[in-house]
């Protein structure tokens, strides 16, 4: 274990399966189908984590509450709270008495240990179906900085869940958004990076001028943004790891906007607007290279890639009003695929690939709303005064989104693509543009 | 019409022309909160500059209040109302018999759309002015358009009084034109 992390210095976190697995005898495996229904959450119980060290003793506590809040978040889970617990955890390698555990209804035990040794944190944890009374995979090492504690309960979060699911997770994940303070009518917006969570949070720049629409690169090293710090909207690049940021795509009497990465990172796609036209441009971030794809003489913005980046999903108002749209990635003809009533905004692809999610406006209202790649089966998963610009979580499930009440401030909301669980994402001060991340190695 | 009635529709039309130019009697170059002070990259810091006396009919004060900086447009339209077609020909005069200016043409929506799209709209509304001038024989080489999209509304309130003011173009007098 020390040694593949000294092998392996560039990684913050690195994840080892130390336990032999358990033959998998168990007939049916404790399993919730994430299903469009109503369900009932699973019940399941975090006990705080046993310290294995004196080091390990303040994040015992601290550890599991990152875990259930994780997972109750996601409102497939509830937890049955400590104090009705019967047995408690001493020993992560003792025997599990499942009878207390069946007696207060937990369905799912999560058990946990921590040490710490200087700035070096090991956090271990194992998943039981109490039901079955049977361990469910294997147990598990996270080896990592004490700094990155949060990140540990993260990870273990994504594990459990991704057990129990059968899906990826989404906890260690981090959100690119727009931090706003000030007067409305003379905001001050400022980049600012957290975990999907709201912690940890950073700011990318000083809110000297006016920051809009970030996108975080696939591999989350660069943030691409529209930054008026020259006086006009253009297109600026931010390396994560150094701070350096680029103004790339410029063009001589044209404001540059909405950009978004390629799934392999290598472009971008974005807005170009000149002379009372918006097109989509493609440029190449090896050697600059731009390509017209869209010619119209319209408004074509808000671009997102498949997730094999043989598509883009875009909105223009060609028609009229502003509706949905597909084409190739390199251009050519493109298929209208939102015919509702209203106007159809911001598509972004999601990365499982199998829907686009989009804001609607409609009769006053704004909604955030899900489709297939086709324009079919259209869902809107949230109403309100203003609701728009929709971010996917890295597994899919869950998109994030700004909603601002009517003469109120603009908040980061989450909902899960059924349109259950909508929550107010903790911030502080008002918060937009929320941009996902993807899931941290 | 009576003395009275045409009181009233003046002083009518007077708050009206208040309110429509909130920034009026403001800082030369309003627009330092929109971004052409320390926002621009021009070495920051704000300009200092005279207005004037709007009864100076060459001063930007008499610009900004007298013949009215800005227009207003129709949700999702970028189409010259005749009411702005007026003010845009009144500009274009000023313009043309003040030649040592260079203007900056705001496009502005209101907060009824999303983001970008907005943004593509406020510059779709900068240039429908700036053709216009164009038009109306202002030389194209002393205008630049730049949209704000929603993000700077002059009344802030979620109502359609706000909306229908912050759905604007607004030409800032940017200054002595260089070389």
């Amino acid at each position: 274990m020390t040694r593949i992390s000294q092998i392996l210095p560039l990684l913050a976190l690195t994840l080892v399966t130390v336990f032999v697995a358990p033959p998998p005898a168990q007939a049916q495996p404790l399993r919730l189908q994430i299903t469009e229904g109503v369900i009932d959450p699973m019940p399941i119980a975090v006990p705080a984590f046993v310290a294995e060290d004196s080091g390990g003793a303040r994040y015992t506590d601290a550890l599991a509450r990152v875990v259930v809040a994780n997972l109750t978040g996601t409102g497939l889970f509830r937890e049955v709270p400590s104090q009705a617990h019967i047995a408690r955890i001493s020993s992560f390698d003792a025997g599990i008495s499942f009878a207390d555990w069946r007696a207060v209804n937990v369905q799912a035990l999560i058990t946990g240990a921590v040490s710490v040794s200087g700035n070096r944190m090991n956090v271990k944890f194992r998943v039981y179906d109490v039901v079955s009374g049977q361990q469910l995979g294997q147990g598990l090492q996270f080896a990592g900085t004490a700094d990155d504690w949060r990140r540990m309960g993260h990870k273990v979060s994504d594990a459990v869940y991704s057990r129990i699911t059968g899906e990826d997770g989404y906890f260690d994940s981090r959100v690119v958004f727009v931090s706003e303070s000030g007067s409305r009518d003379n905001r001050t917006k400022r980049l600012a990076i957290m975990d999907q969570d709201g912690e940890n949070v950073e700011f990318l720049s000083e809110g000297r001028s006016l920051v809009i629409a970030p996108r975080m690169s696939p591999s989350g090293d660069r943030v691409v943004y529209t930054s008026y710090e020259s006086g006009s909207p253009r297109i600026t690049l931010l390396n994560l790891s150094n701070r350096q940021r680029q103004m790339v795509g410029d063009q001589p009497g044209a404001m540059t906007f909405s950009p978004r990465f390629s799934p392999d990172g290598q472009s971008l796609v974005y807005s170009l607007a000149r002379g009372g036209n918006t097109d989509l441009y493609r440029m190449d971030l090896r050697n600059g290279q731009q390509q017209q794809l869209t010619n119209s003489p319209s408004i074509a913005t808000a671009p997102s890639f498949s997730p094999d980046g043989r598509f883009i999903t875009f909105e223009s108002d060609r028609s009229g009003t502003s509706q949905i749209y597909v084409m190739p990635a390199n251009g050519g003809e493109a298929r209208r695929i939102s015919f509702g009533q209203g106007r159809y905004s911001t598509p972004v692809w999601s990365p499982r690939g199998d829907l686009i999610a989009f804001t609607k406006s409609n009769a006053g209202r704004f909604h955030i709303g899900v489709m297939r790649t086709d324009g079919s089966e259209e869902r809107l998963l949230t109403a309100s005064f203003l609701d728009e610009g929709p971010t996917w979580a890295p597994n899919g499930r869950v998109v994030m989104f700004t909603r601002e009440a009517q003469g109120g401030d603009p908040s980061i909301y989450s909902v899960d693509i059924t349109g259950r669980n909508l929550r107010r994402v903790t911030t502080q001060g008002p918060a937009s543009d929320p941009a996902w991340g993807p899931l941290r190695p | 019409m009576t003395l009275t009635t045409k009181a009233l529709l003046l002083l009518g039309a007077l708050a009206l022309a208040a309110c429509n130019n909130p920034r009026a009697g403001g800082t030369f170059g309003g627009g330092g909160a929109d971004g052409f002070g320390g926002d621009n990259g021009f070495g920051g810091g704000i300009s200092t500059g005279q207005l004037g006396d709007p009864n100076d009919p060459s001063s930007i004060a008499h610009f900004n209040q007298r013949i009215g900086d800005r227009v207003f447009f129709t949700v999702d339209s970028s189409s010259l109302t005749p009411e702005g077609r007026e003010t845009l020909n009144g500009q274009a005069r000023w313009l043309n018999s003040n030649t040592q200016y260079a203007i900056v043409i705001e496009g502005h929506a209101d907060e009824r759309g999303t983001r970008e799209y907005n943004v593509a709209l406020g510059e779709r509304r900068a240039n429908a002015v700036m053709q216009y001038l164009v038009s109306q024989g202002v030389s194209a080489g002393r205008m630049r358009t730049v949209s704000y999209g929603k993000e700077r509304p002059v009344e802030a309130c979620a109502a359609q009084r706000c909306w229908d003011i912050n759905r604007r173009s607004v030409t800032v007098i940017s200054g002595g034109l260089t070389g």
